[in-house]
């Protein structure tokens, strides 16, 4: 068996570009925008992989090609060792996919809509209910409603039964925690870790950094490209500057105030504090410590200030590589 | 001065009840954070407060305006955005403004000035003949703001505008949030990001269809001993009786 055939996803310098974007009169309309700028990496089997970044980076032409649905302009991707190209057949069968937009039948009703996948599949609901019992067991009640009369959470819910019915050995989640509020949110990636526990290997994009730390590993991705693929704690581990954590009584003027702030080298709130990076000291007098940093601000005229030093979450790290 | 006042506000549809009698104001240039688990009842609340819908009832004051029978006049002296519809994708950048500044009767010359200011102060004067769908997600969100409140409007109702947005402009946008703030222009805005319900001045949780909970983020957290407003959120809506339904 070759290497890559024992990994559940194997991916080797995969592009997609879409045609020109029809611009304005004057011809400002940009050429081929590359959607996936050749990236190459693998996932584990049974392994929760995270690719994670805002709208427009890409995740979902990346999920299409692997999914089979779309071709790629070049390079090549396997999924439990079948090319995407050659054996969509087989991939077709091995695999679960949600995509973003709710694409179930609105007129069918909850139970018919899992029905024809389970058909579709040559199974039936019974046989592989146990997969299904969790998420499905809140939708029961319900099974006679159309989908199109669910509420949000409910329609996610439906769709991740439909993608599971088959039992598939990879399932590709195309951002199913968009718009969803932060309950539910909770709930699904519970679910999600129960799934891991039945082998089943997770493909997951997101636009919430913080859902990162409940992945295996994460991608962070933008433009079309990884800017960096590890565990969570290994792309922490390697923010490679000091992060202070700042407060004070008029949070909105500290804002500009830490920006003109000697050593200060990147400034933005983030909830109730605000985040600013340093240099890394290197025993060097002129590096920024918490007590210099306060210090200066309370000469600034800034009051109540609080300044601690803190490790960087991913969303820090993503924003670091972004100001690249 | 009351931007938004609202007493015993309700909408029922059939035996369901999407809004149960909330009451509440808001203050001329606050930043109001209204949030709500999915089902809450905060987009029929928003729409009532914007006239787009009729309330079974109460009553409630928006821009000096009644939302039972000046509907129309609140819809002139508001601004709106949300995440799903902001601009029209297939028209240039500056017919978006122009479309926008012609449909709340910003005059003319007016309009023309100020539109080169906007490009300026977002440094899209390049993007002036682009169309908005060839501009980044960022970008766009920016720009809808911006047109939002073109008309200089007393209010803006902002819904989810950073859903899917980057981290750095995600903050980018709320700094503009705080400077149109400053300016006198009130904000009502929902969110799904918890960390920026820090940034609004109060925040007001709403769970099946009432308002549970209703201050600042620190005497929120203060109130429900919670760390944070995430928790916060969580120990409200775990209250819901109606959950997804």
């Amino acid at each position: 068996m070759e290497e890559s055939n024992s990994k559940a996803i194997s991916v080797k310098a995969l592009a997609k570009n879409f045609g020109k974007v029809m611009g304005g009169g004057d011809g400002s309309g940009s050429g081929a925008v590359a959607a996936v700028a050749g990236i190459s990496f693998e996932v584990e089997r049974g392994e929760i992989f995270g690719v994670i970044g805002p709208d427009g980076a890409g995740k979902t032409t990346l999920f299409r090609i692997l999914t089979t649905l779309l071709l790629p302009d070049s390079g090549e991707a396997k999924v439990m060792g079948y090319d995407t190209v050659k054996d969509y057949r087989e991939i077709r069968k091995i695999v679960g996919y949600m995509p973003g937009k709710f694409s179930l039948y609105q007129d069918l009703t909850v139970e018919e809509n899992l029905k024809i996948f389970a058909t579709l599949f040559n199974t039936t609901i019974e046989e592989n209910y146990h997969l299904i019992k969790d998420i499905y067991g809140h939708l029961e009640p319900f099974k006679k409603r159309r989908a199109g009369a669910l509420s949000g959470g409910m329609k996610q819910k439906l769709a991740l039964s439909c993608a599971l019915i088959h039992k598939p050995e990879v399932l590709f989640l195309d951002e199913p925690t968009t718009g969803i509020d932060p309950v539910s949110r909770k709930e699904l990636w519970e679910m999600l870790g129960r799934l891991k526990k039945q082998g089943i290997t997770i493909v997951v994009s997101t636009p919430y950094m913080d859902e990162a730390s409940l992945c295996d590993r994460i991608a962070l991705m933008q433009e079309g490209k990884f800017l960096m693929c590890d565990r969570p704690q290994a792309i922490i581990d390697s923010f490679g500057k000091n992060l202070f954590s700042v407060k004070g009584d008029n949070m909105g003027a500290l804002l500009d105030g830490l920006r003109e702030a000697k050593g200060v080298l990147s400034c933005f709130a983030f909830g109730d504090s605000h985040h600013i990076t340093a240099e890394k000291d290197n025993g060097t007098s002129s590096a920024v410590t918490a007590a210099s940093l306060k210090a200066e601000l309370e000469r600034a005229g800034f009051e109540g200030v609080e300044v601690t030093k803190t490790e960087p979450s991913v969303e820090d790290c993503f924003m670091e590589l972004l100001s690249k | 001065m009351k931007v938004i006042e609202v007493e015993n506000l309700t909408k029922r549809f059939g035996s369901f009840t999407a809004v149960d009698n909330i009451s509440f104001s808001v203050e001329r240039g606050e930043i109001f954070g209204f949030l709500g688990a999915n089902g809450a009842g905060k987009t029929t609340a928003m729409k009532m407060l914007c006239g787009l819908l009729r309330p079974s009832g109460g009553r409630g004051i928006v821009s000096g305006f009644d939302i039972n029978r000046e509907s129309e006049k609140i819809k002139a002296s508001i601004g709106y955005m949300s995440q799903k519809f902001a601009l029209y994708e297939d028209l240039k950048v500056w017919e978006n403004i122009r479309l926008y500044a012609g449909i709340y009767g910003v005059p003319e010359k007016e309009a023309t000035e100020r539109s080169h200011t906007l490009l300026e102060e977002l440094g899209l004067e390049k993007e002036r003949n682009s169309l908005v769908k060839s501009l980044p997600l960022g970008w766009r969100q920016k720009l809808a703001f911006s047109v939002s409140i073109f008309h200089k409007p007393t209010i803006v109702f902002l819904d989810e505008p950073t859903g899917g947005v980057d981290p750095v402009t995600r903050r980018q946008f709320w700094e503009m949030i705080y400077k149109a703030a400053a300016s006198g222009i009130t904000v009502f805005v929902t969110t799904h990001y918890m960390d920026e319900a820090e940034y609004c001045n109060r925040v007001s949780i709403m769970v099946d269809g009432r308002i549970d909970a209703l201050s600042s983020p620190a005497s929120l957290k203060k109130e429900f001993e919670a760390e944070s407003m995430d928790e916060v959120f969580r120990k409200l809506a775990r209250k819901s009786k109606n959950g997804e339904l």
